[in-house]
């Protein structure tokens, strides 16, 4: 496979700036590339696929009844960021998520940015990810939202965006450091060559946060790892971060909840725990509080951690920060809170909420991007240039009977990375999730996933939706 | 440790030394056959009668054919103890406790199944049955042994071990009694070329034949007995695999050897006692497979206790 007949066809690419001339940061990787055997390229692809396939990072495609598994498609050929991108998108990112932090804890506490009028009450009030059970914690250190991953997007100038937050529990992180592993062993020699930045302390720093987190008085923490279980599509990367860190991986089942405590069932009896890091949503915790059904959660568990016995990360609550229509408001939250201009933009967005922008979104539908507020996985949006006139008609319904649920954006031309199609290149729309921790200080990972949709002209890049993932590389 | 993820490792190990006995037994079989006399040859059913599980087949099956049993054992997703059914289940158990076994274990438990699955499906594992039960065989040592060199030998270690000798224990218990039962009968073969192959048949079944012949050269089925339940050092022996089962319970407990702080403890040390204590003319007069149900029986209260002891949600 070549680079000759590559064409950018009119779009950012992430790799070339015109056609047949790579980025300075990509000419080694293209040379390297360009000068291998035919085949050899297609050969490391397969070597690669088989290798996260023994490693066990897989899914199960429901609707198959074989079982069979399947990787999530991974792309070999990496995404390349250089320096000054990455100086620009760190100190954007860390100003981004302390405004939404400060936010967080203002809305739980005084709510001095309601009483200001900067947000309307009731969008924040009366939003799906506020939890009234939350109001009036205090977390340890003040800290919310202790691991973050924004989505940014790329325009056709190569400008960065700010496409959604997620503050809940976002994943993809694994993927982030099994990628690299299986880049490492491809192309070894362009590892050399370039100065990419590691990801491999990712665990270490995850752990060190945690730590930062226990409770006020514990000196050595017991720090485990949430999971709904093994039957959960993010199970590996649970599993995978408990390992990476050496913590237990707990499932609801072996946490109880005793004199006020939160402990963990072991073969020598009970043991305490202190700084859960869990991978399950808010209303599943804990079945006294939220809903009663859930199997998933430890009951008492929300007693325990209001009265500071135990640190729950993400702090219950943080979905109200990353609501698609509190989302509008983060540039005025930074001008807020920080008292500066937001470094990252947002994507323009219009809310349905607020009757003239309605009547825009609906004339507009074939134009716009429309997304639901609280949901994720490419599920619930419309993009409407690529809909028929009845999916345009039937939101249309949705948004008109439930506005303050729809947000909508312009149709973005998003930056293009080259990927591997059959046996050439074509470029692919991608996305940047970095991911941000907030420990004792904000840590911005030099990395993190790019997804790619893989179906030609798709600008849907979620895995459930036919989206795989290629490597990061930041340079130096 | 906790409590889930030390019931998963036990079953883990218990679920692929399942599978390594089944793939052994049927290998051996298949050569038997091939070297007894037509009118005898074709004796499979009482493989199903090692693993207990003559209900379950006598329901799904019409005959006991060497095809209908293999595919039963090896094959049967609806058979919980067939091979294809252990590994997947092992697997499961590997994947529940991974961040807690070495990433080689993962891996190789994982392609493991991966391949077995493909080939099942294929069709292709009984077109060469020596190479794939052979396979099967490896691909359970391989695991142990990267299990040894890979996972320290600390309280998950023991665990995996606790799994692994209980099965072996069981599976040998069950190999002697049903052969036992089955070949004696025939007392006119007694010496005779016919009856060496049947016990070296068992002795292989057991990857005993070549030890054997070290420590007691010529084969009878009184020896055969001896060396299966009662050796110390074989490590397929019922006497081996609880020694070393009790070591791994002390040393999970803290338990100085010779007391105990538990009823598996208790249990275990009262088989192992017996055994410590006993030759196999006693067992032979006293009833051999009335002392087998009884060790049988022993082993599966083991089990029981190990479950209660350390398995079930304690506190609350």
């Amino acid at each position: 496979m070549r680079f000759e007949g590559y064409r950018t066809e009119g779009f950012y690419d992430e790799l070339f700036q015109a056609d047949g001339v790579p980025r300075s940061g990509a000419r080694v990787l293209v040379e390297r590339i360009d000068s291998l055997d035919r085949g050899e390229l297609k050969r490391r692809q397969t070597a690669a696929e088989l290798a996260l396939l023994n490693m066990g990072i897989t899914f199960t495609v429901y609707s198959d009844t074989s079982g069979k598994e399947r990787i999530f498609p991974f792309d070999i050929l990496p995404r390349i960021v250089e320096a000054p991108d990455w100086a620009l998108i760190e100190t954007g990112l860390k100003q981004r998520i302390r405004a939404l932090n400060l936010f967080l804890g203002d809305v739980y506490g005084e709510q001095r940015i309601l009483k200001d009028k900067i947000i309307p009450e009731e969008l924040v009030l009366g939003g799906q990810g506020y939890l009234k059970a939350c109001a009036g914690i205090r977390p340890v250190k003040n800290v919310w939202c202790h691991i973050t991953g924004t989505d940014l997007v790329r325009d056709n100038a190569g400008k960065f965006y700010v496409l959604e937050d997620n503050l809940r529990c976002p994943s993809g992180v694994s993927y982030v450091l099994e990628n690299r592993l299986v880049m490492k062993r491809i192309f070894p020699k362009v590892f050399e060559a370039v100065p990419i930045r590691p990801v491999d302390d990712y665990p270490t720093r995850l752990l060190e946060m945690l730590h930062a987190m226990a409770p006020e008085g514990v000196t050595s923490p017991t720090v485990v790892v949430l999971t709904p279980g093994v039957y959960n599509s993010a199970y590996f990367e649970h599993s995978f971060l408990a390992q990476q860190m050496g913590v237990e991986l707990v499932e609801g089942r072996d946490l109880v909840v005793s004199k006020n405590r939160v402990y963990m069932r072991t073969t020598r009896g009970l043991q305490r725990v202190d700084v859960i890091y869990r991978r399950i949503d808010d209303v599943f915790l804990d079945p006294k509080v939220f809903r009663p059904d859930s199997l998933l959660g430890v009951p008492g568990l929300m007693e325990v951690y209001q009265s500071g016995r135990v640190t729950l990360v993400n702090a219950p609550g943080t979905g109200i920060a990353d609501d698609k229509v509190i989302y509008a408001f983060v540039p005025d939250l930074i001008k807020y809170y920080l008292s500066e201009e937001s470094v990252l933009p947002n994507v323009e967005t219009f809310l349905c909420w607020r009757e003239k922008e309605r009547e825009h979104v609906l004339a507009n539908l074939d134009k716009l991007v429309v997304k639901s507020a609280n949901e994720s996985g490419g599920y619930g949006m419309l993009v409407g240039p690529a809909a028929s006139e009845a999916d345009r008609s039937a939101f249309a319904e949705k948004i008109r009977s439930n506005p303050r649920n729809y947000i909508a954006q312009p149709t973005l031309a998003l930056s293009r990375a080259p990927s591997i199609i059959d046996d050439h290149f074509e470029g692919r729309h991608v996305d940047l999730r970095p991911y941000i921790l907030y420990g004792d200080d904000i840590y911005v990972l030099p990395g993190g996933l790019t997804r790619v949709a893989l179906r030609r002209g798709s600008l849907v890049v979620n895995s459930s939706q036919g989206g795989g993932s290629k490597d990061t590389w930041v340079l130096e | 440790m906790l409590s889930r993820v030390a019931e998963a490792i036990y079953w883990m190990s218990r679920h692929i030394e399942r599978a390594e006995n089944v793939a052994r037994v049927i290998d051996v079989n298949f050569h038997l056959n091939l070297d007894l006399p037509l009118n005898r040859s074709d004796q499979w059913e009482p493989l199903v009668r090692i693993t207990d599980d003559h209900p379950l087949f006598q329901e799904r099956y019409d005959s006991a054919s060497g095809r209908n049993v293999i595919r039963f054992l090896a094959f049967d997703t609806d058979n919980p103890n067939s091979i294809i059914s252990c590994i997947e289940k092992a697997r499961e158990n590997a994947r529940s406790v991974r961040e807690v076994i070495s990433s080689e274990m993962w891996e190789h438990m994982n392609t493991f199944y991966l391949n077995l699955k493909t080939l099942t499906d294929s069709g292709q594992a009984m077109a060469a049955p020596h190479q794939f039960f052979g396979d099967i065989k490896r691909s359970c040592h391989l695991f142990a042994g990267i299990t040894d060199a890979t996972l320290s030998h600390g309280e998950a270690w023991h665990f995996h071990r606790l799994g692994c000798l209980l099965e072996r224990a069981d599976k040998t218990a069950r190999l002697v009694d049903v052969k036992y039962y089955i070949l004696l009968p025939d007392i006119s073969d007694v010496g005779s070329p016919f009856d060496n192959i049947q016990w070296s048949a068992v002795l292989k079944s057991a990857s005993a034949l070549e030890m054997y012949r070290k420590r007691w050269q010529r084969i009878t089925h009184e020896r055969v007995a001896d060396f299966l339940i009662l050796d110390r050092d074989f490590p397929r022996a019922v006497h081996y695999c609880l020694l070393r089962a009790e070591y791994s319970i002390h040393e999970i407990t803290d338990t100085s050897p010779g007391t105990f702080s538990n009823p598996a403890e208790k249990v275990m040390g009262q088989i192992r006692t017996r055994l410590d204590f006993t030759q196999i003319e006693e067992i032979v007069t006293g009833g051999l497979h009335e002392f087998l149900t009884d060790l049988k029986q022993g082993l599966f209260s083991a089990g029981e206790s190990i479950q209660q002891t350390f398995f079930e949600p304690a506190g609350n």
